[in-house]
């Protein structure tokens, strides 16, 4: 796997000082748009073996010794960037975290200086969280260092996407061909759907979007799935569905009338989830609205593997990880 | 008094005959047939570079007062120098904003010392740009204003601008609209669409723009004043345009290079340099600037020259600032899209850029005759550049057009006679050219 494969897409050639990558030798994981099945289905392989290796306790590496990390993350975050900090541990990488509130950015210092004197201090990998869609394409451009996207603004969320898509070649029996996948909620502002839209058809699965209108960003379909405006049709024979989080901005924003109008036409609900195929799987990437977008008794229930991600999560960030700092997905095994 | 420049053998934009132009006392003293008259001591040997009137640009942000990090009025004028513009209107959204009349004389002033091309200052709308109180209008163009514009904002109550419309027609006074509906652009980034969903940006769509084109084109109807519609971006709003006219409305309208050479693909990667205000629209949007260029529904061309510095263009795609430079792209952009490719002759392409403007702002009119002001370009048509931010003369290096190679060079650009910028390369590769060409 090479840099310009594996990050969604090279510079644009010609863009004056955004052109150049500041080391073009780095691996960036950007998004997983534009990245190959193979590539894919390589860090997932990984992964396994390390959710092996993580769940036989005690397991340590040293793989990435004499590695540093920095956990940049600008927006708040609990099991990502605990699951960062822990796969970087597990490798034996130094690293570092900092959040927004007492470092320099609360000082006005902008994005960029804040990270130059982070790369500066022989940083070699930079795992960023922003609410600015961009914003790790932006630091790739400019800094000496790999950077991995741990979500950026409405745009990705790849290691999530990695790791749903760990979780549905579990359930499904490692055929993804065939299968079809129903994400409910806010498209419009999930980083978490876009990822698992371009990794789901990267590997051969369907994917339909579902939800009100007004949280179904403009030409989704282009992305490569099908939009299901009735959640009984979306649902109907699915192999899997994703719940995504409803935030209560989005009524202040007048998108949505209410949260008991979403529950009622958009809900999770057991009878809904009946709709799928006997063999399919609830997910969803958490933090979970209970009784909101997703029933208490299908987050808990026989079909959900939630809880279950979470713990993929860390595998997947292990496999990146690795893949960043020596350009082998298994180097820490 | 010294002798008159002459230019020699030049080619006539609108007959294509080779000419001489004698000049004296910053006017036009003849045009004649080439190597008519006795060779004088001050001469400018055009080698076959079409003369024509110098541009104008209706819409450029100078930056001063207060934004002079940006660009000053004499980067900025020389800018257009080099661009081929004798002239341009300057947008009043500055710090403070042109709202009295004591800094439209200061703006004049200050353009007048820099002496690289004329300044046409246009006032604002409302006191501050703050769509609650109406500027002096009279005042204002009794100090110079030329039109009157709340650029960079749009007049959100139609009350105020159905007021600002009746009060400028007795200074006779074009109101420029900014046009674009605030909640409908919401913090949107760039055009809603397929671009902007695949980068998880906030889009804005065309109807921001197009709903408060159709809001002033009734306003415009009801009471008889002068619209002026700036960079114009969608096809709705183009539609718009088309059917006031067709009413017999006193409406015009521009629009800008980049609305008819890139769509909102040109974001690609999150590139800021792709990042205006009107955004990149569609393909289908492209069209149909181009289709309104032609049936010359639009009435001329502008750049919206709207310079930013590198450290503002430099960061995440939603905090760098809408606008791109433009003074020194315009005119190879137009003959490259435009001429090259077959929509316009370069004669019509040139009259969106000079009689075309001049009659939107009602500017005193330059024509290759006897007594005109001579306020002239030399253009070399054919001659090849790269673009290269580095080489501006504008203190903006924000253009999404480096490294393109475009066709079409200004040669020199003399305003009231005097020579205010000269391309000594762009000569000697025409002149080059040429040989290689004869032989």
């Amino acid at each position: 796997m090479d840099r310009a494969t594996v990050s969604a897409r090279p510079a644009p050639a010609g863009a004056g000082f955004f052109a150049a990558s500041a080391s073009p030798g780095r691996r960036h994981l950007l998004g997983l748009e534009g990245v190959s099945r193979a590539q894919i289905l390589e860090l997932l392989d990984a992964a396994a073996l390390y959710r092996e290796r993580l769940q036989s306790g005690g397991w340590q590496s040293d793989a990435l010794r004499g590695v540093a990390a920095c956990n940049a993350f600008f927006e708040d975050s609990t099991r990502t960037r605990i699951s960062f900090e822990l796969a970087e541990q597990r490798l034996g990488a130094m690293h570092v975290t900092f959040g927004v509130a007492g470092t320099s950015v609360s000082k006005g210092e902008t994005l960029l200086d804040t990270l130059k004197t982070v790369n500066s201090m022989q940083v070699e990998i930079i795992i960023v969280r922003h609410r600015s869609a961009g914003v790790p394409h932006f630091l790739a451009q400019h800094l000496d260092a790999s950077v991995v996207n741990a979500g950026d603004g409405a745009h990705e969320h790849p290691t999530q996407g990695l790791l749903d898509l760990m979780t549905l070649r579990d359930a499904w029996d490692h055929r993804f061909e065939d299968r079809r996948i129903a994400i409910i909620g806010d498209i419009a502002h999930s980083r978490v759907a876009r990822s698992a839209i371009f990794g789901l058809n990267a590997v051969g699965a369907n994917v339909v979007v579902c939800g009100p209108r007004t949280l179904v960003p403009e030409e989704v379909e282009s992305l490569g799935c099908t939009h299901v405006p009735r959640i009984e049709d979306a649902l109907a024979d699915a192999d899997a569905a994703m719940g995504l989080r409803i935030q209560r901005e989005r009524m202040e924003d007048g998108l949505l009338p209410s949260m008991a109008e979403y529950t009622r036409n958009w809900g999770l609900t057991v009878e809904r989830v009946r709709l799928m195929k006997e063999e399919a799987v609830v997910i969803h990437p958490g933090p979970m609205n209970r009784g909101v977008e997703i029933m208490p008794d299908v987050a808990d229930g026989g079909r959900s593997v939630i809880f279950y991600q979470t713990a993929n999560g860390l595998a997947v960030r292990c496999a990146v990880l690795a893949w960043c700092a020596t350009g082998d997905a298994r180097a820490a095994l | 008094m010294s002798a008159p420049l002459v230019i020699r053998d030049a080619r006539h934009w609108k007959t294509g005959e080779r000419v001489d132009v004698a000049i004296e006392n910053g006017a036009i003293l003849s045009v004649t047939p080439s190597a008519e008259l006795t060779s004088g001591p001050n001469e400018l040997d055009a080698r076959g570079a079409i003369v024509a009137p110098g541009l104008v640009d209706l819409h450029v942000h100078l930056r001063e007062p207060g934004q002079s990090a940006k660009e000053t009025i004499e980067t900025g004028t020389r800018a257009a120098a080099a661009g081929g513009f004798t002239a341009v209107a300057c947008m009043p959204n500055t710090d403070p904003v042109l709202d009295s009349p004591a800094w439209i004389e200061w703006v004049l002033n200050r353009a007048r010392e820099a002496r690289h091309c004329r300044v046409h200052p246009i006032g604002a709308v409302t006191m501050g740009q703050k769509g609650e109180t109406l500027a002096p209008a009279l005042a204002l163009r009794n100090a110079g204003a030329v039109a009157l514009s709340d650029d960079g904002r749009p007049i959100e109550s139609g009350a105020l601008m159905r007021h600002a419309l009746e009060y400028a027609k007795l200074p006779g006074l074009p109101i420029v609209c900014h046009e674009e509906d605030l909640t409908l652009r919401a913090d949107g980034q760039m055009n809603e669409g397929f671009t902007a969903t695949r980068l998880g940006l906030r889009g804005i769509p065309s109807a921001a723009e197009s709903v408060m084109v159709r809001r002033d084109v009734e306003l415009a109807a009801l009471t008889g004043g002068r619209v002026h519609f700036a960079h114009l971006s969608c096809a709705e709003s183009l539609e718009a345009l088309r059917d006031a006219k067709r009413r017999g409305l006193a409406v015009t309208g521009e629009t800008c290079p980049h609305y008819w050479v890139l769509t909102d693909e040109a974001v690609a990667d999150y590139d800021s340099h792709a990042k205006m205000n009107p955004p990149l629209r569609s393909e289908r949007d492209r069209d149909a600037v181009l289709a309104a260029i032609t049936d010359g529904t639009l009435d001329c061309l502008v750049t919206d020259h709207a310079p930013h510095t590198f450290e503002e263009k430099r960061q995440p795609f939603d905090l760098a600032p809408f606008g791109i430079a433009g003074l020194e792209t315009a005119l190879a952009l137009t003959i490259t899209t435009l001429v090259q490719p077959g929509h316009l002759t370069l004669e019509r392409a040139l009259e969106l850029w000079t009689d075309g403007p001049r009659r939107v702002f009602n500017l005193p009119k330059v024509e290759l005759a006897p007594g005109s002001p001579a306020d002239l370009v030399l253009i070399d048509p054919d001659s090849t550049w790269t673009v290269d931010p580095e080489g501006f003369f504008s203190k903006g290096r924000n253009t999404p057009f480096a490294g393109w190679t475009l066709t079409g060079r200004v040669v020199a650009t003399l305003c009231g006679g005097i020579v205010r910028h000269r391309d000594a390369s762009a000569h000697s590769a025409a002149a080059r050219e040429r040989t290689g060409a004869a032989r």
